[in-house]
C-alpha cells in the first residue's frame, strides 16, 4: 500500500516535508515499547512502525532496523528533535488521531500485514542471499 | 582470524539526549565497510539495546566494536554497580528500570535476551565493580 493510501485511510498528517506519497509499504508492527519492536528484527523491505511513543527513541529503534515509515497514533504530536532525527535518517513521519486499535485494523482490512517474524528468519536470509 | 578494525565509544550514565547516538555510529561504520544488511541490524540490535542499559543501569561504560575477517564483537563495559541475580536479569520481562524510562519506550525487560538473541556467541560477567557483555556475530 502507498504512503498517500495510508494517509488517506488514517486522516493522517505528515510531519516530515519529503515526499514520499508512492513509496510502497509491504509490511506493519505495532508497539509503544521499542524493546519489543527490536526483538522482531527482521523486517520486510519497507514497513512501517506503529506506535504511541513520540520521543527521538521511536526514530532511533527505526533507524536500527532499517524501518523507513513511521506512524504515532492517538493524536501523538513529535517532538521538534524527533521530527529532525526523521528528517536526518530519511523517514517518514505521519500521525493519526486514530488510537493503535483502529489504526491496525483498518490497515489490516485494507490489505497491509503483519511482518515476517522470528520463524521466517531461514526465509528471509535465504531470500537476502538471491 | 585477524583483527581488521577496532573502535571504543564511550556511553555516559543517564546520557538520555545522545540515547542511540553510538549504535547509530556503529551502525554507519558498518555500512561503509559493506557488511550484509542482516548482519548490521542485528549488530545494531545489540548496540542500541547495550548502549540504552549503560545510561539506564549503569555508572557508565562502553562499546568495543571489533572487526575480524570472519566475525564482528562488541565487547560492552560498564562501570557498576553491577548486576545482582544474571539469571533473574537474562529473563524475558524482567526489568527495574524506572517511570522515566518506561516513558522512552524501554524498560520491558526484553533488553538483555535481545541482545543473546542477536548473538552467535554471548558471554555475561557482572560484579559490584560492572558487568562486561562480549557479543560474538559470525560473518558466515
Amino acid at each position: 500500500m502507498k504512503i498517500i493510501r495510508i494517509k488517506e485511510l488514517l486522516k493522517a498528517k505528515q510531519y516530515t516535508e519529503k515526499n514520499f506519497d508512492d513509496k510502497i509499504i509491504n509490511g506493519a508492527f505495532a508497539s509503544d515499547l521499542m524493546s519489543d519492536v527490536l526483538t522482531t528484527n527482521f523486517y520486510e523491505e519497507s514497513s512501517i512502525l506503529i506506535s504511541g511513543l513520540n520521543n527521538p527513541q521511536v526514530i532511533r529503534t527505526a533507524e536500527m532496523l532499517d524501518i523507513d515509515s513511521i506512524l504515532l497514533v492517538r493524536g501523538k504530536k513529535p517532538t521538534d528533535e524527533t521530527v529532525a532525527m526523521a528528517k536526518e535518517n530519511d523517514i517518514v513521519l505521519i500521525g493519526t488521531e486514530f488510537n493503535m486499535y483502529k489504526s491496525c485494523g483498518i490497515l489490516y482490512s485494507n490489505g497491509v500485514k503483519g511482518i515476517i517474524n522470528e520463524k521466517n528468519k531461514k526465509l528471509c536470509l535465504q531470500n537476502s542471499e538471491k | 582470524m585477524k583483527k581488521i578494525k577496532n573502535y571504543v565509544y564511550k556511553i555516559q550514565k543517564n546520557d538520555f539526549t545522545n540515547a542511540g547516538k553510538v549504535s547509530s555510529e556503529i551502525k554507519k561504520t558498518l555500512k561503509k565497510i559493506g557488511f550484509n544488511k542482516l548482519i548490521i541490524r542485528e549488530t545494531a540490535v545489540i548496540s542500541y539495546e547495550s548502549e540504552m542499559n549503560i545510561i539506564i543501569h549503569s555508572d557508565g561504560g562502553l562499546i568495543e566494536l571489533g572487526i575480524y575477517e570472519d566475525k564482528i564483537t562488541l565487547f560492552i563495559k560498564d562501570f557498576g554497580p553491577g548486576i545482582e541475580d544474571i539469571e533473574l536479569a537474562m529473563t524475558e520481562g524482567y526489568s527495574t528500570a524506572t517511570s522515566k524510562v518506561r516513558e522512552l519506550g524501554f524498560g520491558a525487560g526484553m533488553g538483555l535476551p535481545n541482545i543473546k538473541k542477536c548473538s552467535d556467541k554471548f558471554i555475561i560477567k557482572s560484579n559490584n565493580k560492572g558487568t562486561i557483555i562480549e557479543s560474538t556475530i559470525f560473518l558466515e
